[in-house]
């Protein structure tokens, strides 16, 4: 479909788009965009949905109507830093372990996942190994699904759901069923889906602007997070929800 | 909450803090408010004693409030604070008489000359365990003696009394006009020039030196008994520990046998190493002093060694040279390239301190190639201060032959991984950071909570330490060895560079380990505003 050297005509579609809503001076309806591209309002609206949904388009909640996006404006500008986030983390993150006595993990995203730029050791002196730069798998890890539900910029998970347990959400329908449960509570958790017997609860990051920048997450035994046969403890997520509000609130975000 | 609390202040040269620790160690509640840092000449930096004490009465009901107890719950208070920082006070008006003159203040060095200009060099080491230097309170009290001459003749009626911080805060926390109890502890007496490190008891031929009338010092304490109770917010809470502060961290850092070791990196950095019960000879690398004394037990030695910029240097890359907008934005710089590229920086910017001790050293860069990017630059810059840590600790292994089998760090710049991993890589050895980042806070409280039985000893404060990360060291032994030997000939080229200094204080040492040729005053640490004792502005809070 697209010849070496060739153009990609939907990528093209979706500039010229762009260069409308830039240049309109007002919010654009989609029959305006598309008699303006000379498109179907079927195909127009393919491309700005993609588009609203990476966050380079804005749509108006009440009229419908499209501008240019935050997330287009904030290319420009240099993304969080990892050590500043680092940096912004460190406190609250030891003290979310020692309330805990979990490990706990800061993650940003990029394009294959979720990697960790903080790790704070589980405080029982068991041998551990800083996993700094590792990156977690959107589909299997609280942190993934995290990052992939609010971090800005991600459009659509990876292509395969790898298999990393038995529990692993390998079938499309179930993973997206997981993820609209994670959109609706705010909040993700990983029962044993990534390592054997490891369970997690992961919660949104916000910077600037109240974008999703990362996420921040316990682990630990199983037992430890999940209360028998059932849902994440209370006392657990609600440590992990005020450690969140906390690292946001210092990186800018106003409550 | 239920159960008891330990209360800790951390008297320090920015801001103080209070806070609450539970049982197992844990941060229940941090309160903290910054006073004013005044300026008033060129190296000179006081602070208000007035103002601090009147802050900490604000911070006891904020942290109680946000821990949910009263002062009833709280078991014990301890405190730690900035080091050799003077203040002198009226006993009957309970008002400081002028500034409280920090331990960054360089007004005393006249009378720091002429004592070495006397010849007195020798039998201040040998007494005190410290070369005479401005750093240290003692001629700072006789400074402020010396200013006005009737506070000596009110000193020597008991009118007027000296304090370091924890002096102050004790006096005035005890009742202050009204009873309040007088007395300094071991670890903070052995930083004022006039203590012997032997007897620890104020010495009459430092006094006589300095022209301190006995009258106006506190009691000299061990670091954990109860010195007096609370009145006021914290009434009928036992005050029951006080250490200064880079020992508190070593404290808090549980650093309880001999070779246990911390370094505190904030924008200078700190490294002390507990070594036992008996009192290191006086060295000329690194310098001797009281890791802690608790209650009636034999008092345990530390040596200390500072080193002038870490943080700081940094800093002057992002503020100076501009090519960061924030200090942990070093790391992403420094890791943009694989190594150095051949290039060294020596931040000597005001001398070198431990174990160089040379003033005249000024900063360098060598090793410019074109090859060379910013991210070379930042890179050389954090490699800095690992190699700083490394001399300071080869200075140790030379002069004491103990060995450091670990390396427990805490303070702002353990944010930095690309740090912590060189420093093991350049120590070789294990960089442990523990999980209570507030190690100074802590280790007050842990002196004060044994005192009341809080804790049942040593080993139960072991047994809260827990490590948040470690790093171990990855370098090849072939590239150590090209590396640190590469360090010491970029230093070589820093030292000396300020021409027009006394002949007898130019070590050129070939060796990190070797001393100067005699303890003089100008081969001694500069005391500078770049030195801090306080980790990075911490952005958490």
């Amino acid at each position: 479909m697209v010849e070496v050297g060739g153009h990609i005509q939907s990528v093209e579609r979706a500039a010229a788009v762009l260069r409308i809503l830039g240049s309109a001076g007002k919010p654009l309806r989609l029959a305006e965009i598309a008699s303006a591209l000379g498109l179907a309002k079927a195909t127009t609206f393919g491309i700005i949905r993609t588009l609203r949904d990476v966050g380079f388009v804005h749509q108006d909640r009440e009229t419908s109507d499209y501008s240019l996006g935050d997330g287009l404006r904030d290319l420009g500008r240099a993304s969080l830093d990892p050590h500043d986030l680092r940096s912004h983390a460190m406190n609250w993150s030891d003290a979310l372990a020692s309330r805990t006595r979990l490990e706990v993990l800061v993650a940003m995203p990029q394009l294959d996942g979720a990697r960790i730029v903080h790790h704070v050791f589980r405080p029982d002196d068991s041998a551990q190994v800083l996993r700094v730069d590792e990156v977690l798998p959107f589909h299997a890890t609280a942190l993934g699904k995290v990052v992939l539900a609010f971090a800005a910029g991600i459009a659509s998970p990876t292509p395969g759901l790898e298999r990393y347990t038995q529990r692993t959400f390998t079938r499309r329908t179930s993973f997206d069923a997981e993820m609209r449960g994670v959109a609706e509570r705010g909040w993700a958790t990983e029962q044993a889906e990534f390592v054997p017997g490891v369970g997690a609860v992961a919660v949104p990051l916000r910077g600037f602007g109240g974008l999703g920048v990362g996420a921040v997450a316990v682990s630990g035994p199983l037992e430890r997070v999940f209360r028998h046969a059932g849902p994440a403890m209370d006392d657990v997520v609600s440590a992990t929800l005020e450690t969140a509000v906390a690292i946001s609130r210092s990186l800018g975000v106003r409550p | 909450m239920n159960g008891t609390v330990v209360a800790a202040i951390d008297q320090g040269t920015t801001s103080t803090r209070l806070m609450l620790f539970d049982r197992q160690g844990r941060t229940l509640s941090l309160a903290q408010r910054e006073h004013q840092q005044h300026f008033p000449q060129p190296g000179w930096v006081q602070h208000d004693a007035d103002e601090i004490w009147r802050h900490v009465g604000r911070l006891v009901p904020e942290a109680l409030e946000q821990a949910g107890v009263d002062a009833r719950q709280v078991a014990a208070l301890g405190i730690a604070n900035q080091r050799e920082t003077t203040v002198v006070w009226d006993r009957t008006t309970g008002r400081s008489l002028g500034p409280a003159i920090t331990w960054q203040d360089t007004r005393t060095s006249a009378i720091v000359d002429g004592l070495v200009a006397r010849g007195e060099a020798g039998r201040i080491v040998e007494t005190t365990g410290l070369h005479p230097h401005t750093y240290f309170a003692g001629p700072r009290l006789r400074w402020l003696l010396d200013q006005r001459p009737e506070l000596r003749e009110r000193a020597a009626r008991g009118e007027v009394l000296f304090g370091t911080m924890e002096t102050w805060l004790i006096w005035n926390l005890t009742g202050g006009v009204d009873g309040g109890v007088h007395v300094t502890d071991v670890t903070n007496a052995s930083r004022t020039m006039m203590m012997d490190l032997t007897t620890l008891t104020w010495d009459d031929t430092m006094l006589d030196l300095l022209d301190v009338p006995r009258a106006m010092l506190p009691e000299i304490r061990s670091n954990a008994e109860v010195y007096g109770t609370a009145v006021g917010r914290l009434a009928g809470v036992p005050i029951a520990g006080a250490l200064g502060d880079q020992q508190a961290a070593l404290f808090g850092q549980t650093c309880f046998s001999p070779g246990d070791a911390k370094c505190t990196y904030g924008t200078g950095a700190f490294l002390l190493v507990n070594t036992g019960s008996e009192r290191p000879r006086p060295g000329r690398t690194v310098l001797p002093t009281i890791a802690y004394a608790l209650g009636d037990d034999a008092p345990v030695y530390a040596v200390e060694g500072s080193i002038a910029m870490t943080g700081s240097l940094v800093q002057w890359l992002r503020d100076s040279l501009e090519l960061i907008e924030t200090a942990p934005q070093v790391e992403t710089l420094a890791r943009s390239v694989d190594d150095n590229g051949g290039c060294y920086i020596v931040p000597a910017f005001s001398g070198l301190f431990a174990p160089r001790w040379d003033p005249g050293a000024r900063g360098t860069i060598v090793g410019l190639t074109s090859y060379i990017r910013k991210g070379h630059i930042a890179r050389a810059a954090l490699e800095a201060t690992a190699w700083q840590t490394w001399e300071v600790v080869e200075a140790i292994r030379h002069d004491l032959g103990l060995t450091l089998e670990t390396l427990r760090v805490d303070g702002g710049m353990t944010s930095n991984h690309l740090l912590m991993q060189y420093v093991a890589d350049a120590l070789d050895v294990p960089v442990e950071r523990p999980l209570v980042s507030e190690t100074v806070c802590l280790g007050a409280a842990y002196a004060a909570g044994l005192t009341v039985g809080y804790w049942a000893d040593l080993n139960t404060l072991s047994h809260h330490r827990h490590r948040a990360a470690v790093w171990r060291p990855q370098m090849d032994p072939a590239v150590r060895a090209h590396e640190s030997s590469q360090w010491n000939r970029a230093v070589e080229h820093a030292l000396g560079w300020v021409p027009q200094r006394p002949p007898a204080a130019a070590p050129r040492a070939e060796r990190p380990t070797r001393p100067p040729e005699s303890p003089s005053v100008a081969a001694l640490p500069p005391a500078t505003s770049s030195l801090g004792t306080e980790s990075d502005p911490d952005p958490g809070r």
